[in-house]
């Protein structure tokens, strides 16, 4: 029997999330180093588009549908998928670190007694040994940590949305959709959802922001905050901020990056008068490209950056500003 | 009402050191702290027993050091502090980890909540929480912001998910894991500094917790680091060099060339 | 430099500094812009015990003496002097009961104020009487088993916010400065009320109001210590609290300097940190050697009022004379270093200078203070011959 890679295809109000044809295509490469299949799971009630997956690369679906599925309830989510893997033993399982994600894989590592690497930003197979090799950070991202998990099965990753790709849809693929009964008694739901509350903040949201513009204490005062706001505006970015504005109460603590504030791992990261502390950079240094403005050249932030402008962010960024609305006109 | 708050001691910035022969992690040293999501869950804790009534107790599982931390916890008002201190429980994972505490729960003899703080800051994993909720078989909430109520043996809270805010009920016992939009963690009280320096922190082995040996450490851990290294920035960092002008048009370049912007 | 404290000191001092950089000093902007007074800080000051530290241990004190106040003071100063004012100003407040009142006195007042729950102030000088004390109009006079008060007290800290009160009030004119008693005032009592809030150059969350007494009735036991002892309970008080005062310029000094290095070592011009130029380094050595010499002085001081010493005024005054003096030079300095942006009200250096200047000013000018010193200078000489 084939052995299968499988990725966790969640969705969320009947439609698949992103991150599940991003775990598709970086499953896909995952099984073709194994010889395996690549298999997605989904869990919910008339999820549309689950054959869209198949093109991305998936082999097979195994789908469940129930309205008791619909909600992430995980008390049942736990064990319905518990009851997949103890049934159809894949090899290994990769799932989104959503907030579902990181909430019930875990209980579901558990149960099985097996292995969970979190938050991985690249996954690989042991050419010799055929093992999922599973590099996350650690120390707020200072450190890189490549875990295995040699004897229990399945292997199991999490993944934050965006770290990888999404790749080219080919149409012509073929797969199969498995619809798998969905026992509902043999699930206790302890856990009752009340009421579910939508954010309207109604502006990015820092954690799922591909861009970030971020101010720091070189701004000198409250009101040049504008500054970085405006950037971040002609970018479609979400503002963030280091610790020392919010201290000095020029921002919002929603906006703090850093240890003791959110995390975050952009695309592109623009910090603009921040000097790099530790604390600040374990909120973000692993974002793809952080861009430094600072005009202090010792700033640790120049360690991190991928693109550095020593030089005074009050002529720099405002330039920036120009130069992309022009782009734009 | 008894409530058990999980904590670890962890560096506050830690000077980083790799072995070059066997790539590993040479100890992370540094100024030792509570790890700062655990601050909110104890002080979570605290504010249930002063509510409700009754006892609030820290455990920790780690070397002899991790009493500061207890210490520390008790100067905030906890009732009680354990620590878990063993060799044989080094090296764990957190699947070992959470088995650990799990029977560390079981001999404090069931408390109706027990509260972790989300994620820690040297292993960044969040997954002791939900694992010890699965070892014990308990009802587990993640990311919770917000205790609404806890009443005849139900608790009505707020959690944080990605898409907005979730109301829910659970039954005790329970186990969560608590977020800073939670509360603002107090200050230590001089009367509780003073009484921590005095107060007795009992040692929890490995026999005292009745561990499965083959379920600890190296052992009991089913995920193992290979390696460690530090990140590599691709490609490095660019400074730009020239005018103002200069650098801002090299910069447009380079990022459409990468396509982030 | 070392300066040897216990543990309980080691204690107060760190938790002190904690409370000062985790909740005031994210605050202390805005309460300075708005002259709001602090009282979510009081709050977190109260649950961290922090008013127990003057108290005694039977009144659900901690029974710390004047060093652990000054280091309080200090630790909060360097942060924000207005904040920091508004709990040495409540340490003044209740000196009066804690050393001259009775048991029951000591009781009825003592626990709450351990306990942060009611606040205290002091209330001596009107606008006739600042540096002249003894020109004190306020009245309070014996009608059966209650004193009647009559008058105004200007400038009062803590005035409005504070719920107890001890005022100085004649009760024998003829007497002169032989004629003034101690009273215990509540807020709330029939009588007494508030004047204005006053607008100040600085220490601007600190509260400062009239307290208005028009035919105030008190019950006799409010009395504190004998009739006719108003005056010497003042001095001795403020004498006592004095090097508190010395310990909030050595606070608020400690934090400009640091904010001076700190802005020193990142602002570049001429391709090199400021802190290179020789200029700047002999301005950032002479503020950190007359600011240690200053702090110096306080805490021998504190030690020689811990210790039971009887007469320590010339000592308190030079204490608060040479720190305030040096408060005030190490923030115009401190400004002076961060240059134009030093003069901008985002930066913290221009409010660090507004606040040091008032030290130089209250709980005795320093002109007064000169003037006591050299009194008791020439008293020793003439002893000696």
């Amino acid at each position: 029997m084939k052995s299968e890679v499988w990725i966790f295809a969640e969705q969320q109000d009947s439609k698949i999330k992103s991150v599940a044809y991003e775990l598709v295509s970086e499953g896909r490469k995952l099984a073709n180093g194994l010889g395996a299949a690549l298999c997605a799971v989904c869990l919910g009630h008339q999820v549309q588009g689950i054959e869209q997956l198949i093109p991305y690369g998936a082999d097979k679906v195994y789908l469940l549908d129930d309205p008791a599925l619909a909600d992430h309830d995980e008390d049942i989510y736990t064990r319905t998928l518990a009851d997949l893997v103890r049934r159809y033993k894949p090899e290994i399982i990769l799932a989104g670190a959503t907030s579902l994600g990181q909430s019930f894989i875990p209980r579901v590592a558990a149960l099985l007694q097996t292995g969970l690497a979190a938050n991985c930003t690249s996954l690989e197979i042991d050419p010799e040994s055929k093992i999922l090799l599973q590099t996350r950070p650690a120390y707020g991202g200072s450190l890189m940590a490549t875990m295995i998990c040699p004897e229990k099965r399945p292997q199991m990753s999490t993944i934050r949305p965006h770290v990888f790709k999404r790749h080219r849809v080919d149409e012509s693929r073929q797969g199969q959709i498995v619809h798998v009964d969905f026992d509902k008694g043999s699930v206790t739901s302890r856990t009752k959802v009340i009421q579910m509350i939508d954010d309207l903040t109604g502006k990015v949201k820092l954690e799922e922001a591909d861009i970030i513009v971020c101010g720091g204490r070189g701004l000198g005062a409250a009101e040049n905050f504008r500054i970085v706001t405006e950037l971040a505006e002609v970018l479609g970015a979400a503002l963030g901020s280091s610790r020392p504005p919010v201290d000095d109460g020029w921002i919002p603590y929603s906006h703090q990056i850093g240890q003791t504030g959110k995390t975050v791992s952009p695309k592109v990261y623009f910090a603009c008068g921040i000097s790099g502390a530790p604390q600040h950079l374990a909120g973000m240094q692993t974002s793809d490209v952080v861009v430094a403005i600072n005009e202090d050249p010792r700033a640790p932030i120049f360690e991190v950056a991928t693109y550095g402008i020593v030089g005074d962010l009050f002529k720099v960024v405002p330039l920036l500003i120009t130069k992309l609305r022009q782009a734009r006109a | 009402m008894k409530v058990a708050v999980c904590i670890k001691q962890v560096p506050e910035t830690p000077t980083l050191e790799i072995d070059p022969q066997t790539n590993t992690l040479i100890r992370a040293r540094g100024k030792m702290i509570i790890n700062p999501f655990d601050m909110y869950a104890l002080e979570e804790g605290i504010r249930l027993k002063e509510q409700y009534g009754g006892q609030a107790t820290a455990i920790s599982m780690g070397p002899p050091e991790a009493q500061e931390a207890l210490r520390e916890a008790i100067a905030f008002g906890i009732d009680n502090a354990i620590i878990l201190s063993d060799p044989i429980l080094d090296d764990c994972d957190t699947l070992a980890t959470s088995y650990v505490l799990a029977k560390a729960i079981d001999k404090l003899g069931q408390p109706d909540i027990i509260i972790c703080g989300r994620q820690t800051t040297d292993g960044d994993t969040g997954q002791v929480a939900p694992q010890l909720a699965e070892w014990l078989g308990l009802p587990f909430a993640s990311y919770v912001s917000k205790i609404e109520e806890v009443r005849e043996g139900r608790m009505r809270l707020q959690r944080m998910v990605d898409s907005g805010h979730q109301v829910i009920e659970m039954p005790l016992p329970a186990v969560i894991s608590v977020v800073k939009e939670i509360n603002l963690p107090r200050l230590p009280s001089l009367r509780g500094l003073m009484q921590s320096k005095k107060a007795p922190i009992p040692t929890w082995s490995a026999r005292d917790l009745a561990v499965d040996a083959s379920k600890v450490g190296l052992v009991g851990s089913a995920t193992k680091v290979k390696m460690v290294f530090f990140p590599q920035r691709e490609g490095g960092s660019e400074l730009l060099q020239g005018s103002p002008e200069s650098q801002v048009d090299q910069l447009l370049e380079k990022l459409r060339e990468a396509k982030v912007i | 430099m070392e300066y040897f404290l216990n543990e309980q000191q080691k204690t107060i001092k760190s938790l002190a500094r904690r409370i000062a950089e985790e909740r005031i000093l994210p605050a202390r902007a805005e309460l300075d812009e708005k002259e709001e007074f602090p009282w979510e800080i009081i709050k977190a000051l109260a649950d961290a015990d922090m008013f127990r530290v003057f108290i005694a241990e039977e009144y659900e004190g901690l029974g710390g003496g004047c060093f652990d106040l000054c280091l309080v003071i200090e630790e909060l100063s360097r942060a924000c002097g207005g904040i920091a004012i508004s709990y040495a100003a409540d340490a003044l407040g209740c000196l009066p009961l804690i050393h001259h009142g009775t048991e029951e006195q000591k009781e009825k007042y003592l626990p709450d104020v351990a306990s942060g729950a009611r606040l205290t102030a002091f209330a001596l000088t009107e606008s006739t009487a600042g540096s002249d004390a003894s020109k004190i109009r306020t009245s309070a006079t014996l009608e059966g088993s209650h004193y009647l008060l009559n008058g105004t007290k200007q400038f009062i800290t803590n005035g409005g916010e504070a719920e107890i009160y001890t005022v100085i009030a004649m009760t024998d004119p003829a007497k002169g400065s032989r004629g003034s008693s101690a009273f215990v005032v509540e807020k709330n009592t029939l009588g007494f009320s508030f004047g204005k809030k006053e607008k100040k150059m600085g220490i601007r969350s600190s509260a400062t109001r009239e307290l208005v007494f028009r035919d105030c009735r008190i019950p006799q036991e409010n009395l504190i210590g004998r009739e006719g002892q108003g005056f010497i309970i003042a001095v001795r008080m403020i004498d006592r609290s004095r090097p508190g005062v010395a310990a909030q310029a050595v606070g608020i000094a400690q934090g400009a300097l640091e904010a001076a290095v700190d802005y020193a070592r990142q602002r570049v011009q001429f391709d090199h940190p400021i802190s290179s130029f020789q200029a700047v380094q002999h301005m950032l050595a002479n503020m950190a050697t007359e600011l240690e010499a200053a702090r110096a002085l306080v805490y021998a001081v504190a030690k020689t009022v811990d210790s039971g010493a009887k007469d320590y005024a010339e000592e308190a005054a030079m204490a608060k004379v040479f720190a305030s003096d040096v408060a005030m030079k190490v923030t115009e300095d401190a400004m002076q270093i961060f240059g134009g942006v030093g003069y901008m009200r985002d930066y913290p250096v221009e409010k660090m200078m507004r606040d040091a200047k008032i030290t130089q000013i209250y709980e005795g000018t320093n002109q007064v203070l000169r003037n006591a010193i050299a009194l008791e200078v020439l008293k020793r000489k003439a002893r000696r011959e």
